[in-house]
């Protein structure tokens, strides 16, 4: 038995090798994934980062088994998604980007209706069902039906009922799109909380590198191909330092160059952005921008902090821009305003 | 000596530490049968629900029986002069009821898929027959508690219903509603909107009801209604039910109840055909 369970803990959750998939209707020919290959050890975050078309969803498709691989080998958990389909469907939950409940139904129905399909045992549904709604908040409302839930409260139910059968392979496809911050906060935190409890593998999709910051490893894809895999860390380490942008008044603009050249040396590069601004990337050996901007001399009417974001990253890796988000790139800006 | 289950273990079981699902899981087969029952029991459900809809579909086979038939009443000389048209529509009324509500299924369906649930049921473990016939059964059976509802109107028209004859007639209505059912989720599967799919049932249910002999005998027909009539599958099913409800019918009890299996064993395997093809996108 613990030697059964030992081999069994020897294989990744997820291996794909060169996964193709060919889109082809009588008129054209797509190629949404395109030769990709890697692998998920049980319990990691992965993270699938990519504009819209990259590929995400479909590889993803393939691996929930709702489409089949043009070419290439899949496996969840050891089980080839072509071979033994219900296996695997089994072994994952799925929180799609879309809404996906009965609203004609109370939220303790969908839940019981989920525990059903899932071959779930009543005394463990009904307790499994408590647990979980408990933790979303939701069980002073099961009894009401998920019609009169507003758009928040169906998400909590939907990360409930994803998880209602222990999955093994938690699958997140734009898990927060649409989503107002605090829902967004509680979703990663019941995910994460799961997570503590047993061993789970997830797999996100995402446009925005913020979420994909809390993964353990990130993929960035890009028209079907991985052109990135690495730890966030690595990733952004890889794109450069952060930049800071100064805004002065122009009196004061002479002095501040000076200080600045003082502090770094004459290799610093401080370009003028217009408008009364300068930029410059913050030396390595900085070790805070807080700090240097306390420092700095003068009257500073604004300061602001670039971090390498996505859209850097891409555009470095690629030589083009993300498809703009709703989000624009507001998280990975810190801007300090007024007198410091 | 009861052996204990990994569920009724201490607690803390169902929420902590653990690698597995903590539940046995069935055959595949036995798997099936319960998604099949659950897919059914929604059905139910949402019917049970919904009574605007259940109270709701009685008003046109209603109208049909009350006001068209009594006004066609006066001029009409069936195959046996004591036969009254309502009466002789009654079972064809019954037909157009079933035809109606099951088609609804299909729609259903739809429906499932513009709210995205469709997607909940295609990553469950169950087989894509298991799905069709979960909903096959779910939406025949709500077409059967609808019709027989209707039926039980029976002794108004002056019929004489042994106990048997109603039970084989509420069989006969469930094998029509399974065929009915059946089609209408196999023309749901391309559609994306509800809409666009009324449209396309209009075109289908329509003239299946109208060249069944519903409405009329189906002696004296000019010959190519009658022709039209006897390809029509709805045509075996209302014979059937008329022959059982008033013991007239034009063709034999075994063609009848052979066209009705036959149809619907051909639309459930069409259903489950096309449904395999389903992909939703996440």
């Amino acid at each position: 038995m613990e030697l059964h369970r030992a081999l069994k803990y020897n294989h990744p959750m997820i291996e794909v090798e060169k996964l193709t998939k060919i889109y082809s209707s009588s008129r054209s020919k797509r190629t949404a994934v395109d030769d990709v290959s890697f692998s998920v050890p049980k319990g990691e975050f992965f993270a699938l980062l990519g504009p819209n078309g990259a590929g995400k969803t479909t590889t993803i498709s393939i691996l929930a088994t709702i489409l089949s691989p043009t070419s290439g080998e899949v496996r969840v958990d050891g089980i080839d998604v072509r071979k033994d389909p219900h296996l695997v469907r089994q072994k994952i939950g799925v929180i799609f980007q879309d809404p996906s409940l009965d609203d004609r139904l109370s939220a303790f129905e969908n839940m019981e209706f989920h525990g059903r399909l899932y071959g779930m045992p009543r005394e463990v549904r009904s307790r499994r069902s408590e647990f979980l709604l408990n933790m979303v908040e939701l069980w002073d409302r099961r009894n009401d039906l998920v019609r009169t839930f507003s758009g928040g409260m169906r998400r909590r139910l939907e990360i409930a009922r994803g998880l209602m059968h222990f999955p093994q392979l938690l699958i997140l496809d734009e898990p927060t799109i649409g989503l107002d911050p605090k829902t967004r906060r509680s979703l990663w935190e019941y995910i994460h909380r799961a997570r503590r409890e047993w061993t789970m593998t997830i797999l996100l999709t995402t446009h925005y590198l913020e979420e994909a910051d809390g993964a353990d490893r990130v993929a960035i894809m890009d028209q079907g191909r991985f052109v990135a895999l690495d730890t966030p860390a690595a990733l952004k380490k890889s794109l450069g330092p952060e930049v800071i942008i100064l805004e002065t008044p122009e009196e004061n603009r002479d002095s501040l160059r000076k200080h600045l050249v003082g502090r770094y040396g004459p290799s610093l590069e401080i370009h003028d952005e217009g408008e009364g601004r300068i930029s410059f990337p913050l030396p390595s050996h900085e070790r805070s921008s807080v700090q240097l901007i306390r420092e700095l001399p003068g009257t500073i009417l604004s300061v602001t902090v670039r971090t390498p974001h996505l859209d850097d990253v891409f555009i470095q890796l690629t030589g083009r821009g993300m498809v703009p988000t709703d989000e624009g790139t507001a998280p990975f800006h810190r801007v300090y305003r007024g007198k410091l | 000596m009861t052996a204990s289950p990994n569920a009724s273990g201490p607690s803390g079981v169902l929420d902590g530490n653990l690698p597995e699902q903590p539940f046995g899981l069935p055959s595949p087969l036995i798997r099936d049968l319960r998604g099949v029952y659950t897919l059914w029991l929604r059905d139910v459900i949402r019917l049970w629900r919904d009574r605007v809809r259940l109270i709701g579909s009685f008003i046109q086979p209603l109208l049909f029986l009350f006001i068209l038939g009594g006004g066609i009443r006066a001029r009409f000389s069936g195959p046996n002069p004591s036969l009254d048209y309502q009466t002789f529509i009654f079972p064809g009324i019954l037909a157009m009821s079933i035809l109606f509500t099951a088609s609804f299924a299909g729609i259903a369906v739809v429906w499932d898929r513009e709210v995205g649930f469709l997607k909940e049921v295609l990553v469950a473990p169950l087989s894509r027959t298991a799905v069709v016939m979960g909903k096959v059964l779910g939406g025949s059976t709500n077409s059967l508690i609808q019709a027989t509802i209707l039926l039980g109107l029976y002794p108004f028209f002056g019929i004489h219903l042994s106990g048997f004859r109603f039970v084989l007639a509420l069989g006969v209505m469930f094998l029509i509603g399974i065929s009915q059912t059946a089609m209408g989720i196999a023309l749901s599967v391309r559609m994306s909107s509800t809409q666009g799919f009324m449209v396309l049932l209009n075109f289908v249910i329509l003239p299946l009801y109208f060249l069944s002999g519903a409405m009329f005998p189906m002696d004296r027909l000019p010959l190519w209604l009658a022709i039209f009539a006897r390809i029509d599958p709805v045509t075996y099913g209302v014979d059937l039910l008329r022959g059982l409800l008033l013991g007239i019918h034009h063709f034999s009890y075994f063609v009848d109840f052979g066209a009705l299996v036959v149809f619907g064993a051909t639309m459930v395997w069409i259903a489950v055909r096309l449904f395999k093809q389903e992909a939703p996108a996440f």
